[in-house]
């Protein structure tokens, strides 16, 4: 964004930006959202389960998690949509205990966009400015200002039946950001569209969202969608919170097996845990044998009843195809099955000594970019993998 | 010729049903005072007749007047049905829905006279306004039935997003809802009014003195030579309910263009 070109629904104020003009870290910045343990029940079914979080200004905040996990409730109670059975929701400092949905500082993008079939794309928009005492010319510019910005210039007069669903997409997102809302509110907003769409209007919703500097919350149960559009993400289940930190934080630490296994790919070992020393845990994996976890990565969450284990994730380890030397440590081990993805493959390997603890083997999974015009290897070679300590999550 | 056979099924089955309404038209302009082939001569005169008859005139205005009010008052309350049912979950619901389709079922013999045993227990005088109570109870369960499935094909969340962009509940319904279910409304009317002006056994019950079409056209039976009139009757009211129909289909399919509905199956 330059001063050249001042962005259209730009808001005054935004996030507080530095010298440089970058936005200001998001802790320092002013709470926008704060649920302060927040349950609900629907009669016997406990939906949500003591929600504390803070979702700061200009944050690109989403709610992740599998379906049933409480995330689209919570959407919604903060839309003001649900009654909450016990617990606080403020909105920019204020209590919406008795706040209505219709006067609060939100709007919400509908999962099935809910665009209103009887009108037209113009009317969709402006459908929020009934009570906008501006005059109809003002509230005109300012429709055709709103669909400039999803990229819908010159829609108005379409019917918006006949759009596709992008352009729907588009549509809802304009009828909601004309209202300057504090916070934009999105449920699952892509699932409908088609893969190639989906990481188009991912991208376009980054942008949209720093153009304009409103709070979005997003929900989804993509996590890939998570990390590729968030700032910080919960991760929920069951109700819970399970973790809340930043996208990089989540994939590359994640709280307990359970993140680690819902976020993205991990390959899971079982580790006989041998002492603590000063700088972290002394571990006995198969395959890896005896090494030391650094103390930031062991995680103390839920252990849970199958024991303790380490993770770490494919492309954390990689295969020596040549004799050059390992930069840290090396096992030997057999490639098992190889699955072709085009730009990246993934090997199954068997390291040797994997089935050392219970007799069975664990191949572990490892990506790889695939050189162009360099053969994969055959199935069965024997292989190096290379790894380091510091890469390896330990869950006891 | 493939399919030969179930085509001359077809064509039999739409002969059957339609042919003798066919015969109206053709009596109604026939000179003879006997419904008989072959036919005498070309005449308006029992047009004539119906027009100057007072009796026939009384009984359409009642008619009218009945299926007017049953429809708009069945469709009302028919909206409030279907949306509580739709939208909302409350104990006895499935009991208050099987009670309003009840009509559906009973006869409607017995409908009538239980009416009419009330009415004249309670002390109410019969007059118009007891047919068209009558009528509305009859009409309410087709109404509802419409309705219910013209509020269920929309999407909760439309209302929700009314809601969310500043409107009350009340003007989310009005703006977003009822243009929606339209379509749904205006075919409960018709489908009401259609019902009420060819109903008999309730206006015969309910009705007192007062003439409608069909309790007057069955008085009228008694009379040989008055069913010349009878068929340039039911001439006119063929043609009426072929305008009607046509209108509503002509409003069902701007209704679901505008929506961007395919625009099959419908009521009418």
């Amino acid at each position: 964004m330059n001063a050249r070109n001042p962005m259209p629904v730009a808001r005054e104020g935004g996030p507080a930006r530095d010298e440089h003009g970058r936005p200001t870290p998001i802790e320092t910045r002013r709470v926008m959202i704060e649920c302060r343990d927040v349950h609900k029940y629907y009669g016997d079914y406990h939906a949500l389960r003591g929600i504390d979080l803070t979702i700061r200004e200009a944050e690109f905040f989403s709610l992740l998690g599998p379906s049933g996990c409480g995330k689209t409730t919570l959407l919604r109670t903060i839309a003001g949509f649900e009654d909450i059975s016990s617990g606080v929701v403020l909105i920019d400092g204020k209590d919406m205990a008795n706040v209505p949905a219709n006067v609060r500082p939100t709007n919400m993008v509908f999962q099935s966009y809910a665009i209103f079939p009887h009108l037209t794309v113009a009317e969709n928009v402006a459908f929020g400015l009934r009570r906008d005492p501006r005059s109809r010319a003002e509230k005109a510019a300012a429709v055709e200002e709103a669909l400039a910005m999803v990229g819908l210039r010159g829609y108005g007069a379409r019917a918006a039946h006949a759009l596709s669903g992008g352009q729907r997409q588009r549509v809802a997102l304009a009828r909601a950001l004309i209202l300057k809302p504090k916070v934009l509110l999105l449920d699952e907003p892509l699932s409908a569209l088609d893969r190639k769409m989906r990481e188009q209007m991912q991208v376009e919703l980054i942008k949209l969202q720093r153009q304009v500097g409103i709070t979005f919350v997003l929900v989804t149960h993509d996590q890939e969608e998570a990390l590729v559009m968030s700032d910080r993400i919960a991760v929920m289940f069951e109700g819970e919170i399970a973790q809340l930190s930043f996208a990089e934080e989540l994939y590359t630490r994640p709280a307990s097996r359970r993140v680690a296994d819902f976020i993205g790919v991990m390959n899971f070992l079982p580790a006989r845990v041998l002492g603590d020393t000063a700088t972290g845990v002394r571990v006995d994996v198969p395959g890896f044998g005896e090494f030391e976890v650094p103390a930031a990565n062991v995680s103390r969450a839920d252990a849970g009843d199958k024991g303790p284990s380490v993770g770490f994730r494919p492309e954390a380890v990689t295969l020596l195809t040549r004799d050059a030397p390992a930069p840290d440590r090396e096992t030997p081990g057999v490639i098992e099955e190889i699955v072709y993805y085009g730009d990246m493959s993934y090997y199954d390997v068997r390291l040797d000594g994997s089935a050392r603890f219970d007799g069975q083997g664990h191949p572990i999974r490892i990506s790889m970019r695939n050189v162009f015009g360099r053969d994969l290897p055959d199935l069965g070679t024997r292989t190096r993998v290379s790894w380091s300590p510091g890469s390896v999550i330990l869950f006891r | 010729m493939r399919g030969g056979g179930l085509r001359a099924y077809a064509l039999l089955y739409l002969l059957f049903l339609y042919a003798p309404i066919l015969l109206l038209p053709i009596f109604a302009f026939n000179s003879g005072t006997i419904i008989a082939f072959p036919l005498q001569g070309l005449t308006t005169q029992w047009f004539e007749q119906m027009w100057a008859n007072a009796t026939l005139r009384r009984a359409l205005g009642n008619s009218l007047t009945i299926a007017f009010s049953a429809a708009v008052l069945a469709t009302c309350l028919a909206i409030f049905a279907a949306r509580a049912s739709t939208r909302y979950r409350f104990p006895g619901k499935g009991g208050a829905l099987g009670l309003i389709m009840m009509p559906l079922i009973l006869p409607e013999i017995i409908v009538g006279l239980s009416l009419l045993v009330v009415l004249l227990a309670v002390g109410v005088r019969l007059s118009i306004l007891t047919i068209i109570i009558g009528h509305t109870l009859i009409c309410m369960p087709y109404a509802v039935a419409i309705l219910t499935t013209a509020f269920s094909s929309l999407d909760r969340s439309l209302e929700e997003a009314a809601y969310d962009l500043g409107e009350t509940k009340w003007s989310a319904f009005r703006l977003v809802i009822l243009p929606l279910v339209m379509p749904g409304i205006i075919s409960a009317m018709l489908m009401s009014f259609t019902i009420s002006l060819d109903d008999f056994i309730i206006a015969f019950f309910m009705g007192g003195n007062e003439p409608t079409l069909p309790t007057y056209i069955f008085s009228q039976l008694r009379f040989p030579k008055s069913i010349p009139m009878i068929m340039a009757v039911g001439t006119v009211l063929v043609m009426m309910s072929i305008l009607l129909l046509a209108i509503a289909e002509y409003f069902r399919r701007r209704g679901a263009a505008r929506t961007g509905q395919t625009s099959s199956g419908g009521l009418l």
